[in-house]
This record gives C-alpha cells, structure tokens and sequence, in this order.
C-alpha cells in the first residue's frame, strides 16, 4: 500500500526513501524503535536506533545488537529524509517518531499516553500532515482516573491488607508500570519485587530515573523478614508458588484492561486496579486534534472502530494491519510481558 | 443505594466465601430494614419485572453519553454486559444524596407500563443522580440480569448468622411466593415471607457420580430409580392451599391444571417431590413435548390432550402436616407409595419406579435410559434425610455419556459477562457431501485457556463479519456431545439437539475428519443405543 513518505508493508511500517523501518516485526537492515516493549523491539534487525533513554533497556532485552542511540528532539538525516524522536510519555525512554522530507511531515506515536505519571518523559505534541496512532484503549468505554486516586485506591488497599497481616502482590507490567507504581505510591512500607522488575527497575536506576529503592525477592526475602510489604511482579507470578511464599496475600493486578469487570473477573482477581500507560479515549481524541493532521491512521487496537470515530469526525482516516493481519479489537492482550530476561553474561 | 453498593463492592472484590459471608452478615446488621428484604429477594432470584426494554436504555444512554449508537454498540460488544457499558460511558457527575435501595425499587416498580417519555426522564434522572458504582447497579436493576457471586446458600448462611436462626430453617422461610415490597425483615426472618400454607421446602439436589458406583458400598443400602428428563416439582396440598412449585420456585399450579383434581385426593398436610413429565399413557413423552407446556401461562385444550402432564412421585416431605424431612428415605419413600396407593385411579401422580438389584443389573438397567426417556439412574443413600440444597454423599445422578459426534466450528461470536471479549459461543458444522451443514450451536466445556487461544485464533481466521458474529476458516474440530436429538423443521439441518456442548477441542483432527449429518439423521431415526451408526470410511 503505497501512501506517500511511509508505507505500510509485512513487516511493518516502512520508509522508501529513508530505507529504515519503524518497530517492524520481522527482522530488517534498518529499524527506528519507539520502545523497548517486545512488540515494538524486536530481535533480529540488522541496525537499531532509538533514544538514548530507551535503549539499555532494549540492549539488556536484546542481547548482542548493534545500535544507536539519539537524543530526543536530535534530528538526523537518514537519505535525505529528516527523523526525530519526542517523548510520548507511554514509559521511560519511549518515543513518538518524527519523519519529515520536503515538507511533509509524518508522525508514529507508537504507543502513547497524555497524562504525565512523574516517571516518563511526558509527552510532547507534535504537528504534522499524517499520524499514525495507536489505539489500544480506542473506545469511549476507557476513561482513565487521575493518578493521583488510583494511587489513593492502591494505597488503601495496601494498608487494608498489612493491617489484616497480608502481604500485597501487585501484578504490573516490568517495563514502564512497575516503576511508575513504585515511584507514584506513598512509602507506606517495603517494597519487594521479582526478578523479571527488578532487572529492568535496576536499569532505569541507573539511567537516573528516580526511582525508590526497592528489595528483589530473594531466599529468605518473605512475609516474616517484610510484614505490610507490597510485592510488584509480572501478571504470571499471581498464583503461583512463587507467591505463595508469602503466605497469607491478597493479589491484584493494575492495567487499564482492569477497567473492563468481565476481564478482571476472568482473571480470578477480586481486584484491579485501572491504571494505563496507554491514552484513554479522551486522551486520544486530545492527542489527534493537537497534531493538526488531516490523515489519520489507527493502528494496535480497535481499530475498526476507532477509524469509523476519525471518519465521523472529518479525518481522512485508515487502519495499519499489525502482524497478524486481524483487528485487534478482538484479542485484547494486555500490555506486553516482558520477554524472557537473557542470561547475564558472567 | 450507597451501601448497597458498598456491599456489591465487597463482594465483587473477593472470591473467598468466608469475606464474602462476613460482609453479607455487616450489610444485614446494619443496612436499612427495607432494603435488607430487597437484597435477600434479589439475591434469591426474586427481581422486580423490568421496567424499561434493552433497546430503548441503549437509546437513551448513548444520547445522555453524546455519542452515535453504532459507537455504543461497538463498546456494548467489547465490554459484554449492558449495565457496565452504559455506566462506563456516561458522563462523571457529581452525586448529592442518591436514593436507597428501597426507594429506587420502589420507584422503578411504579414505572412499570409509564409512557416512554415518564420511563424515560425518570431512567435519565436516576443516571445523573448516582455515580458510577450506583449508576452500574441501577443499570442492573434495570436490566434484571441481577448476579453478585453470591449464591443463596452463602446468603442464608449470613442471614442465619445475623438471626440466630439456624440455615436450614431459615431457608425455609425464604421459599415460596413473596413481595418484598409488602414484606419486613422482621416477619421474613422469623416467620417467613410467604404464606405458610404453600411454602415449599428447600429441594434436596443430587451430585453428579464420578466415581463407580461400587464404592458407594452395598446396593441393598441404596435406591436406584429413572433419572427422567422432566422439570422438578413439589405438590404441596395442605389445608386451604393447593401449590405445585417448581425447582426454581415458580409457583406454576396453573400451568398444569389437569394436577388441580389432586387437591381433593391426596389427604391434607401432604407434600411430594417428584418429576413433571408429558405423559404418553404409560410412559413419558420426549422432553420436547414438556417443552411446550413450560412457558405458557394458560394452555390451550389441543396441547393438554397432546402432551398431558403428569408427576412421577420420588419423595415425601411432609406426611399429616408432619415434616418428614428428617426421617430416612425409606421410610418416607414407604409412606409414599402408601398414599399414592390409596389414590383412586386415573390421577395423573404415580411412583417414579425404583430398581432393584445388584450395581452389575443397575448398570445394564441404566444403558437403556435412554429408550425410557431418562438420562440415568439416580442413586440415594436408604437411610438418608431430606437435606436442604446440594449435599454431596447421599444422593448421586449416574448419567449415561452423552451422545457425540465431531464437528468443525464455522461462526464464532464474543460471549457475555465473565467471557465478555473471549470468543466463547460457536456454531458448527457437520459434513453434507461437499458441503458443511450447520446444526449446532455450543458455548461450554472448554477451559478459559482454550477459549483465550481460540480466540487468538478468531482475530488470524476471520472471514467475514456480520455485526459481532465472525465467520471463520473451518479448521477447529471439536466434539459435540449431546443428551438428546429430535427432528425440528425450524433449523436447516432438520435437526434439533438438547444439551449440546464442547466434550473436548480436537487438535488431532481436521475438517476431512468430521461426522456427517447424515450420521445424525439415521441417529434420529433409531433413536436408543447410545451410540452413532459408524461414519463412512474416508476418502469417498
């Protein structure tokens, strides 16, 4: 599909010209990644560029690559065609992607949220004449609380439960939501993590993101060593034996799916906590009308909906197909797992 | 309305039985007395009737959220559940004092038959007055589909706790035909919300067998009978009352008149449980035949001479006005067959028979369940109570394996509530020559695993969309097992099954592998045995 400065190919997003592909999902020579969640940065490309900021996660997730890094607001030509980086505030170190050339301007959110959560940089609007944005929460269904009361709700919680003798086990995603609960929470007792978060938690530290200190769940790190703890691990540690150490624990997991009573109750969880890193529907109305762009491309989400919304309202609107060629409306996978952590080298 | 939601809140939050019961017992000490008598009646099944229709509250809502209803629909359909829809998509407001429980029910009850316009300005009124946790349950209450997790037993225990009355007793207050708007906790809780009279007792339920029936110890110690594929009744004829209540505690004495004449035979102060069956003379009559009587209020001279009902008697609760729950079923099952004895004949209520022999001659017995039109045996311990509810280790059903054939999924279609977003209700197909004729729809059995990977699969195998149907490449082979199967003119296959559901997913199997729907035809035609012709051999 041929339409203009980026097309849209099998294996992603891709730029003609330029000869680079942004987050594409099979390997290519040349990839420009927005972040460093593993369906945006994949393994196998032959050159990755991304931010300064996002990419030892990406290095650590990666392995062995060969990659640039590039400030945000740098711009760098890439044959004769301008790119840019500008924070989107979806986690630390993530990226919407500028693309311009002889006056025409293209932007990939990548995935995005409006709202600064005090971790990310936050996201910064960008004008151009095309934007392909995510839609992942892309239905008048999902709109999001203030941080700052799903922080007062998380808290409660917490307290209910040290008071009661349980440990808290927080089910958050490693990259991106475990800090921004650590960071956003008040320091109402220690706060334990899995291996899969603390290694990344470990790497935005020492970025200097500002993170508190936190305490990996090693041999003998449990409910007797930690009472009133809050423990952050990856949404597949709940219910296992892993966190059945703790003894006595209520579980919850925090993401915006939460939002959504059928997909909780499905989880076995009594309860969620609503919290994204993805733009609600306000958030992406809001984020549209402020790039200026008449065209309009939706793309991870709800797609087919979410473009018959941007028609209704005058855009020239169109779907980018993800890998997998359906509408992803249909399979609500959650935001990405981390991948498998790799073996640090000795 | 706030501590009702409160209460929803809690219980949502947790899915251990003990939280659950403590803060049902907190909401029954402390919560105002009348809405106390709504909740146990919401949570005993008995809910206002629905005031407003589905399609006028997508109306009303999507115009109160500001957005087009195609919008509302495509949010309808990823959350699954029309009270959270409309709770999500409204605007957040500020709430005052909103209404109680009591008051909110009441003033729905009097909408009832309002013109649209009333009906509505209340509806819209009562949205912008409550937030978003009320404006969900009010939706709820809306809507009628009313469920909190919570089931009445674990809501009788509370109430037992909070009385001091003791959970059998009191769930044999809270039977019978009540209306919580002329009802107080008080005369509920201590006396009972219904007419003495023709309150029914609690029903004793059956557990499925798992196991053989040859650890259950000696046979002598047991009674075996038909496992009839009816409705559960219980006739109770007492002094100024005559009720026939069924399993779901629907008073439907006038839905079968032809048991009116058994108030002037059985003596008063006699209560039976037993099965309602259309009566073929001397047997019953396929489930079918039942199935038009339930439903219908009133029923027509054609259908009573067509499918006249009857009761096959399994049990006796109360004997003189005694209950005899206590008593060993041998004893009350000799009671029984006394009574019935002594009834003139020509009443339609006869003994369910029972079994007799070893576990070896019940066995073969049960294999030709299905040529009496029953699903099995039931098994019950001789020397066992009347127990109140499910009570795991007196009274067993010993079903026969369904019938199955294989067959491939060709329609997929999101489910509801806990499977909102999971592709959960399928359609499928059977072989027709070289074509793939529909014949069955099935939603159960397979693990929420299955149904999240099936689902991956639904996005990558869509061929084409009809609203929130997807018409899928004809791949996945499952196993469709099924109780019953009757021919039925209103389904193209001309074929209509009962109980259909997923055994197992097939991954050994292909679309090449599945049955033919002309293995089901000669199924219909030698309808016994419990298994399919053989289908042809491959590759014709």
């Amino acid at each position: 599909m041929t339409t203009g400065l980026l097309t849209f190919t099998d294996r992603g997003i891709f730029c003609p010209e330029g000869g680079f592909y942004i987050d594409p999902w099979r390997p290519v020579d040349r990839a420009l990644i927005t972040h460093g969640h593993s369906d945006h940065a994949r393994w196998g490309h032959g050159r990755y560029l991304a931010t300064h900021a996002a990419l030892p996660v990406i290095r650590h997730r990666l392995g062995n690559i060969t990659a640039e890094g590039i400030a945000y607001a740098e711009t760098r030509q890439i044959n004769g065609v301008s790119v840019s980086f500008h924070p989107a505030g979806h986690v630390p170190g993530s990226a919407q992607i500028r693309v311009e050339r002889g006056g025409e301007v293209w932007v990939v959110s990548g995935d995005y949220k409006v709202e600064a959560d005090g971790l990310s940089e936050p996201f910064v609007p960008l004008r151009c004449h095309s934007f392909i944005t995510e839609c992942t929460f892309g239905l008048p269904l999902f709109r999001w609380a203030p941080q700052a009361r799903v922080s007062d709700q998380i808290a409660a919680w917490w307290q209910a439960n040290a008071a009661e003798g349980r440990t808290s086990i927080l089910a958050a995603y490693g990259l991106g939501k475990a800090q921004r609960l650590m960071t956003m929470l008040p320091g109402l007792g220690p706060i334990l993590t899995h291996g899969a978060v603390e290694a990344t938690t470990d790497i935005l530290r020492d970025q200097g993101y500002p993170i508190p200190a936190t305490t990996r769940v090693t041999a003998g790190v449990d409910a007797k060593s930690h009472p009133g703890a809050l423990v952050i691990a990856p949404p597949s540690a709940l219910g296992t034996s892993w966190a059945g150490r703790f003894g006595p624990a209520a579980e919850a997991f925090a993401s915006g799916w939460m939002a959504l009573r059928g997909i909780r109750r499905r989880r076995g969880l009594g309860t969620g906590f609503v919290i994204s890193d993805h733009a609600d529907w306000p958030g992406l109305n809001t984020a549209i009308r402020d790039t200026g762009a008449t065209r309009i491309f939706a793309t991870h989400g709800y797609t087919t909906p979410f473009r018959r919304w941007l028609e209704d309202q005058g855009y020239d609107a169109g779907i980018v197909q993800t890998e997998f060629g359906g509408d992803e409306a249909d399979t609500p996978e959650p935001e990405p797992e981390p991948a498998p952590e790799p073996v640090p080298a000795p | 309305m706030k501590r009702f939601a409160a209460l929803f809140n809690a219980l949502d939050a947790t899915t251990r039985t003990g939280a659950k019961t403590a803060a049902l017992a907190a909401y029954f000490r402390d919560a105002p007395h009348p809405d106390r008598v709504w909740t146990v009646a919401l949570l005993s099944g008995r809910r206002p009737k629905r005031a407003v229709n589905a399609t006028e509250l997508r109306l009303w809502a999507a115009e109160a959220a500001g957005i087009p209803l195609w919008l509302f629909e495509e949010s309808y359909a990823v959350a699954g559940d029309l009270a959270e829809t409309i709770a999500r998509l409204l605007p957040e407001t500020a709430t005052s004092q909103p209404p109680g429980l009591d008051a909110t029910l009441r003033a729905l009850i009097a909408l009832t038959g309002r013109p649209p316009a009333e009906r509505r300005a209340h509806v819209t009124a009562t949205w912008a007055a409550l937030g978003a946790d009320e404006r969900f349950l009010f939706n709820k209450l809306l809507t009628g589909g009313f469920r909190m997790g919570v089931s009445q037993g674990l809501m009788t225990r509370a109430l037992a706790q909070v009385t001091g009355v003791e959970a059998s007793v009191m769930a044999h207050r809270l039977m019978g035909d009540w209306d919580p708007a002329q009802t107080s906790f008080a005369a509920l809780t201590e006396t009972g919300g219904s007419d003495g009279a023709a309150r029914p007792y609690p029903f004793a339920l059956a557990s499925p067998l798992e196991d053989a029936p040859e650890n259950l110890g000696p046979p002598e110690d047991w009674l075996a009978e038909w496992k009839w594929d009816g409705i559960r009744g219980q006739i109770i004829a007492r002094a100024g009352a005559f009720a026939v209540w069924s399993r779901g505690e629907d008073l439907i004495t006038d839905r079968f008149p032809e048991f009116a004449p058994l108030q002037d035979h059985l003596p008063p102060g006699t209560v039976i449980d037993g099965e309602i069956v259309a009566w073929g003379g001397s047997a019953p009559l396929p489930f079918a035949d039942l199935q038009k009587r339930i439903g219908r209020k009133t029923v027509p001279k054609r259908l009573l001479a067509e499918a006249p009902a009857h009761v096959l008697a399994y049990d006796l609760l109360e004997d003189a006005g005694q209950d005899l729950r206590d008593a060993p079923l041998s004893q009350r099952r000799a009671r029984l067959e006394a009574i019935l004895a002594a009834l003139p004949p020509g009443l339609p209520l006869s003994p369910s028979p029972t079994i007799p022999g070893d576990w070896a001659v019940r066995a073969a017995v049960r294999d030709g369940a299905r040529g009496r039109i029953a699903e099995g045996l039931m098994l019950k311990r001789l020397s066992s109570p009347y127990h109140v509810g499910r009570r795991r280790g007196d009274w067993w059903k010993w079903k026969l394996d369904p019938y199955a054939v294989d067959a491939v999924m060709i329609y997929a279609q999101a489910g509801h509530g806990r499977r909102a977003n999971l592709y959960t209700d399928f359609t499928f197909a059977l072989r027709d020559g070289n074509d793939l004729v529909p014949f069955t729809k099935a939603y159960s059995g397979l693990t929420d695993a299955e149904f999240a990977e099936i689902t991956r699969w639904v996005g990558r195998n869509t061929q084409e969309r009809f609203g929130p149907v997807r018409r899928v490449v004809p791949e996945l082979v499952f196993e469709i097992g099924f109780e019953g199967i009757q021919a039925s003119p209103r389904h193209k296959s001309g074929i209509a099954l009962r109980f259909p559901r997923m055994l197992r997913w097939r991954r050994d199997k292909g679309v090449a592998d599945i049955d033919t729907i002309e293995a089901l035809r000669l199924l219909l035609r030698h309808k016994t045995g419990g298994c399919l012709p053989p289908a042809p051999p491959e590759g014709i």
